[in-house]
């Protein structure tokens, strides 16, 4: 219902303890222990510097975690699964745990091989196209009989390569013969040729090979690639070398699959390193002498009693709690009932309560439920919603905590939706006088009507949202004068709660006075001119409060006014707020025009058995966007509504979130018996 | 030339749907780059970055649905399409807050979602803030949309 009150504690033990102290607490998992920020020279109260142990558990955890995924990715989980991914950490005893521990240098041995096992997979696997470019530009040579590396015999010299383009035999001698001498001889054979290239063998004697050569460099000839064996045979080779990568790679697989069973320990591994890293963490925090440590930090008053016997009890330890002074910067975590709790997110993401704030959850969900059904106003889509949710939290039962606040968010915001759908009378849209008119020719069957029809009745819908939001915006300035009241600033209750009480309330009802108002809004009703003079009279009271004390930080009278006469002009942004909430009636229209497009264009071809076959697939399709679409719209503009109209009149946060010292590990939490 | 009428009133919704739509698509295109950037380093940012991506995709819903209560209100989706000049002109000029304010607003939402998205990317834990600033833009969409449907409502009832 409100922050978890905190208390600080302050531990002494012995050196010879400090481990396992250290273990207790980190299973507990329910202190937050505080950094030392004071250097203190004259003291002999020393911090361990233990930030290499730590870097190196932080490296034994990632390594795990590689070995993990590289399992998964030859030898994928059988048991994983949707609900399987939102499960958190389960349960481990603490003797199993310190059995386990023991193995580990053997874990961690397999997580190493498993490790080296796709380093030697990923060499073969690059070395397999090497190969096939190799193949590629042997590809022109497989009916040529020599070596690539030949240069000919002891009389003959001889050139292998290719000139660029398509030529034809001819082509090639007139190009090398214009630039010779008479009796040169040369003897040209053309391997293969394709669009690109032409695969050429030159033979000449040996005498004139330098001649010959600067001519074959007129007609861009190139050398072909070396290879030391005929090149059909060196085709046949690198192939041979390919399917050996394959079966290596096949084999290191299946040795990799062979680690399967091994899972849980890699598991256990990552854990226990992660585990310690934090632990490194925590003992470089604790100050030291020869003999004895000290820590300090901050544990929620619900814990302190049984954390201060058990310590007290299993080791020489002191244990000392007390109440942190006012303006201690104290940790906040937030405790809400069950219909409440998902709103610790919806706060968390905004900011936690600073010093001196209420926690704003209760009321926070009263609206949020409120505003986010009436967006989406729907029976079919919240009964979607309610039970898509409801599985998730019937069949993980161990589920991440934040993930269970998510969906039972959506769990309430579905039933909300329900509520409001039934009361505007929609169920997947108009899907059930669509399917009666178009399939059963019967027009009168209708989904029942608990209140109004927006479609029909916009304006009453308008109407209705500006009220709940004049209510939610006064609600958040009510908090704001409580809080002030707590504060004991009676002062400030007055002029910044009171006076805009007066002003905006009085003249919302002197709007209400006047008969154009009330005949736009279409109330049914003007209130007497009466009302109108009291109620003018209170605003312009109001107003004249904010004026004269709006810049009370001023001492300068002059300056006063002004200021005061500036933050009178802020009724414009109350203004703004109240015509924000039209957004309720813009989305619950959208969501419901949507569906009835859909409905719509399903029964286009009417009453046969292939329209009801497009019914069917439209229904379907554009019923699962509508709702994706329309949950997304309705959860970031009811969290608009919130942050920015709600939270904005009384709420600052800024508060630091309790992040006790725990295991924060991803597969098991070790059970600690008392 | 005698239902003319209907031609503009037609011409409303269509350019409702359409201009809400164009703004819809520049919006989510733009928000759509900046988010596939996050999710080259940042796989697991996905789901994140597409809400965000999202947001500025509600203008062409506004549209289709300013477009088709116009459309059902002057009786091409059934009923008998006969309607004044005069209407059809009003039905013209109520669709266009829609229209001009979807397109305009969609765009800078956009523009709005792609800073969101780079905060997201830096900050992941600021994601309830990021939403809120793309929210913000979307107010006047939603304003243009209130203005519209009120207007067509209220033109029905006019005896024209």
């Amino acid at each position: 219902m409100s922050k978890v009150p905190m208390k600080r504690i302050f531990i002494c033990g012995m050196q010879e303890d400090k481990n396992s102290i250290i273990d207790l607490l980190q299973r507990k998992g329910v202190v937050e222990i505080s950094e030392n920020t004071e250097e203190d020279e004259d003291c002999d109260l020393k911090t361990d510097d233990t930030m290499a142990d730590r870097i190196e558990s932080d490296r034994k955890a990632s390594v795990c975690e590689r070995a993990l995924e590289i399992l998964e990715n030859n030898a994928p989980d059988p048991e994983a699964g949707l609900f399987k991914s939102l499960e958190g950490a389960g349960s481990i005893d603490l003797k199993e745990y310190e059995d386990r521990a023991l193995k580990n240098d053997d874990y961690y041995k397999t997580a190493e091989k498993l490790i080296a096992l796709d380093k030697k997979i990923a060499e073969a696997k690059a070395d397999i196209p090497k190969c096939e470019t190799k193949i590629e530009t042997l590809r022109p040579w497989l009916s040529f009989d020599l070596p690539l590396d030949f240069e000919g015999t002891k009389e003959s010299a001889a050139f292998i390569g290719s000139v660029p383009d398509k030529k034809e035999l001819s082509e090639i001698y007139e190009g090398l013969v214009s630039g010779l001498d008479d009796n040169v001889g040369v003897d040209v054979s053309i391997i293969s040729s394709s669009d690109d290239m032409t695969c050429i063998f030159v033979v000449c004697l040996r005498k004139d090979k330098a001649q010959i050569e600067e001519a074959l460099k007129n007609i861009n000839f190139s050398k072909a690639q070396l290879s030391k064996t005929v090149p059909a045979q060196e085709v046949k080779n690198l192939e041979a070398q390919i399917a050996e990568d394959n079966k290596f790679i096949a084999a290191c697989v299946e040795e990799i699959k062979a680690f399967s069973s091994e899972r849980d320990d890699l598991k256990f591994l990552e854990d226990y390193y992660s585990a310690r890293a934090d632990k490194y963490d925590a003992l470089g925090k604790l100050r030291q002498t020869r003999r004895t440590f000290f820590l300090e930090g901050y544990i929620p008053t619900r814990y302190a009693g049984a954390i201060t016997e058990l310590l007290q009890k299993r080791f020489d330890a002191i244990v000392k709690v007390e109440e942190p002074s006012e303006d201690e910067d104290v940790p906040v975590e937030l405790k809400n009932g069950v219909l409440t709790d998902p709103m610790e997110t919806i706060v968390e993401s905004y900011s936690l309560p600073g010093n001196g704030e209420i926690d704003p959850s209760v009321i926070t969900a009263v609206f949020y439920y409120i505003f986010f059904g009436l967006m989406l106003a729907d029976v079919g889509y919240g009964l979607l919603m309610v039970a898509g949710t409801g599985i998730v939290l019937m069949k993980c039962k161990n589920i991440k905590p934040g993930m269970k606040k998510m969906m039972k968010l959506f769990f309430y915001c579905g039933i909300a939706t329900i509520f409001w759908g039934a009361m505007f009378g929609s169920f997947f849209g108009d899907s059930v006088t669509v399917i009666a008119t178009t399939f059963f020719n019967r027009p009168d069957i209708k989904f029942p009507v608990l209140w109004f029809e927006p479609i029909n009745e916009p304006m009453k819908e308008l109407v209705f949202a500006f009220a709940l939001g004049i209510i939610h915006i006064f609600t958040g300035l009510t908090i704001k004068l409580y809080q002030c009241i707590k504060a004991k600033a009676y002062k400030d209750a007055v002029y910044d709660v009171i006076f805009w009480y007066m002003f905006v309330g009085g003249g919302i009802i002197y709007l209400l006075t006047m008969p154009m108002i009330t005949g736009m809004l279409s109330l049914g009703f003007t209130l007497s001119p009466t009302v109108g003079t009291i109620s003018g009279a209170v605003a312009i009271a109001g107003c004249i409060g904010v004026v004269l004390t709006g810049g009370r930080e001023s001492k300068n009278w002059f300056k006063r006014i002004l200021k005061g006469a500036y933050s009178a002009y802020g009724v414009s942004s109350y203004l703004s707020d109240v015509l924000s909430y039209s957004r309720l009636l813009a989305l619950g229209l959208a969501s419901s025009v949507i569906s009835t497009v859909f409905n719509k264009m399903g029964s286009m071809l009417g009453a046969t058995w292939y329209g009801a076959l497009l019914f069917l697939a439209v229904f379907l399709v554009g019923h699962a966007m509508n709702l994706a679409i329309n949950v997304l719209g309705s959860y970031v503009h009811t969290n608009r509504l919130q942050y920015v109209e709600f939270y904005g009149k009384f709420y600052d946060g800024g508060g630091r979130a309790f992040t006790p010292f725990k295991e924060n590990t991803k597969y098991y939490k070790v059970k600690e018996d008392d | 030339m005698e239902n003319l009428g209907l031609f503009f009133a037609l011409a409303g919704a269509a350019l409702s749907a359409g201009l809400a739509g164009c703004g819809s698509a520049i919006g989510v295109g733009i928000a759509g780059q900046a988010a596939s950037g996050v999710v080259t380093q940042e796989p697991n940012m996905f789901s994140k970055v597409l809400v965000l991506q999202l947001l500025p995709g509600t203008q062409g819903i506004y549209g289709l649905l300013i477009a088709f209560i116009t459309l059902t209100q002057i009786g091409i989706m059934g009923g008998s399409p006969d309607i004044s000049l005069l209407k059809g002109l009003l039905y013209f000029a109520a669709c266009f807050p829609m229209a001009i304010g979807g397109l305009l607003s969609a765009i800078a939402q956009g523009k709005c979602s792609v800073a969101a998205i780079g905060l997201v990317a830096k900050r992941p834990d600021q994601f309830g803030k990021a939403m809120i600033f793309p929210a913000m833009v979307e107010t006047y969409a939603i304003l243009s949309l209130l203005i519209s449907i009120l207007a067509i409502f209220g033109i029905q009832g006019l005896a024209l």
